[in-house]
């Protein structure tokens, strides 16, 4: 227990802070993936054939690739593809990105693939009539998307977006790999110098549940708010 | 384009996608046991084997894989009884260890795919199996067993896709499979862009292969 002390004694006060890291990157990375989403669920449904090729090789390629995959493309290739746009504007100096944004940015666009599924699947079981009867009282797309077909399309989205935020949650785990510090990562330099693996490694899984079920009981409450009179 | 480091990467990734594909199934086979296993418990009155079951289910889905092979590559050697024991011969191996954590992992998951497979068989069909006087055991074994797998065919179809993913993650506990390699040939050439492609490229392949074995199975054992 004393590994867990506050202060320079323990590992406490890290794990806390690493906590709040987890989180503060799987919410980022899940907004990263519902700007994703915004965009390219529209593509998926539009009657284009070339967009509509665009988006579904996105969320094909994104959900039949291993994350650690697109994780380390991210990570090696960030800073890369960063200075060869810097390079077009004149800038040649090295240039290197935080392990958070990549972190956040590459899980982002793992779990925007996987919005993006979820948003078309709710989008599609909308009722036509709505679509109709906006279109005969003479609102415009985007009213009728932002103000009629979204709240509807929350509903009905919120209790896939809750397994989507459940693989987000778990998915960060693996940004340790680029170094950045939160819960997995932090055990893992505790482990090293503590030599006990096996009460770091099971005390970032308590973590990681503690996390799950918390956010599921939260989610529970959004679900039973949106579902208001239905 | 570096396309000569895409061709000379090839067979090395292909060779691979070999160990990845040894992992998967591995680990499939045994968590389909697991997966029965535990979903059989679940369906106990029994509350404390019901609870275990149900235990066991929450905590592998919900933690990272990462962690649970941590635990087990790590954590167990850790613990100085083990290492005396003859399962020190299979948990000093990362190999096992590996397939140890994805079959705990995606047992978990078979659980909950099966369960809610047999929740949802038609009692109708069980009682025409009781009317007809078939003993209750048969009735388990060769009515709800296969209607249950058929039923569950599409959500399996998705665990075994996931679970191929997850095979990645071997590669943080130093085993060469596809992603391993390819990180060491980006790490060692810095051309991110080409390795992607190339074992994402095969990556993609195997889900096609899969995805479409499973359309064929579910035709193959539909009702109709």
């Amino acid at each position: 227990m004393e590994l867990l002390y506050f202060g320079d004694k323990g590992w406490g006060d890290e794990l806390v802070t690493a906590t709040f890291m987890t989180i503060v990157v799987s919410i980022t990375a899940m907004f990263i993936g519902f700007f994703f989403a915004l965009i390219f669920t529209p593509l998926k449904l539009s009657k284009n054939k070339f967009l509509n090729f665009f988006s579904n090789s996105y969320t094909t390629v994104i959900r039949g690739v291993p994350e650690l995959l697109v994780i380390y493309l991210f990570f090696f290739g960030g800073s890369g593809a960063i200075m060869y746009v810097a390079s077009i504007f004149g800038y040649k100096d090295y240039i290197e990105i935080n392990a958070f944004l990549t972190g956040s940015f590459s899980i982002g666009i793992i779990s925007g693939a996987y919005s993006t599924e979820v948003f078309r699947g709710a989008i599609q079981s909308i009722d036509k009539g709505q679509f109709e009867a906006a279109k005969v009282l003479g609102v415009n797309k985007f009213t009728q998307f932002y103000k009629i077909i979204l709240p509807q399309m929350l509903r009905l989205a919120i209790p896939n977006l809750s397994n989507v935020w459940q693989i987000t949650l778990k998915d960060t785990s693996l940004i340790s790999v680029t170094g950045l510090v939160e819960i997995m990562r932090q055990s893992y330099i505790a482990a090293g110098s503590t030599r006990d693996p096996l009460f770091f490694y099971s005390f970032a899984a308590v973590l990681y549940l503690m996390l799950t079920y918390i956010s599921m009981k939260l989610i529970n409450r959004l679900e039973v708010k949106y579902s208001r009179g239905h | 384009m570096d396309f000569d480091l895409m061709i000379t990467s090839l067979p090395k990734l292909l060779s691979a996608s070999l160990i990845t594909l040894k992992l998967l199934s591995a680990s499939l086979i045994a968590g389909i046991v697991l997966g029965l296993l535990f979903a059989i418990l679940r369906l106990s009155k029994n509350i404390v084997i019901n609870q275990f079951a149900y235990g066991y289910s929450y905590v592998f889905r919900g933690t990272p894989l990462l962690v649970q092979i941590f635990i087990i590559y790590f954590g167990l050697g850790q613990i100085e009884y083990l290492r005396s024991t003859f399962l020190w011969v299979i948990l000093k191996e990362p190999y096992w260890c590996a397939i140890i954590a994805f079959a705990l992992n995606t047992g978990a998951y078979t659980s909950e795919i099966l369960r809610s497979a047999f929740q949802t068989i038609k009692p109708g069909i069980i009682e025409a199996g009781k009317s007809l006087g078939i003993s209750s055991k048969i009735i388990f074994y060769k009515i709800q067993i296969p209607i249950a797998i058929r039923q569950s065919l599409p959500a399996y179809g998705n665990e075994i896709i996931l679970m191929m993913k997850g095979t990645s993650l071997a590669s943080t506990v130093t085993l060469m499979d596809l992603t391993g390699v390819a990180k060491y040939i980006i790490s060692t050439t810095f051309k991110p862009i080409e390795v992607f492609i190339v074992a994402g490229g095969i990556y993609l392949f195997m889900t096609f292969l899969i995805h479409n074995l499973i359309k064929y199975l579910e035709k193959k054992y539909s009702f109709q």
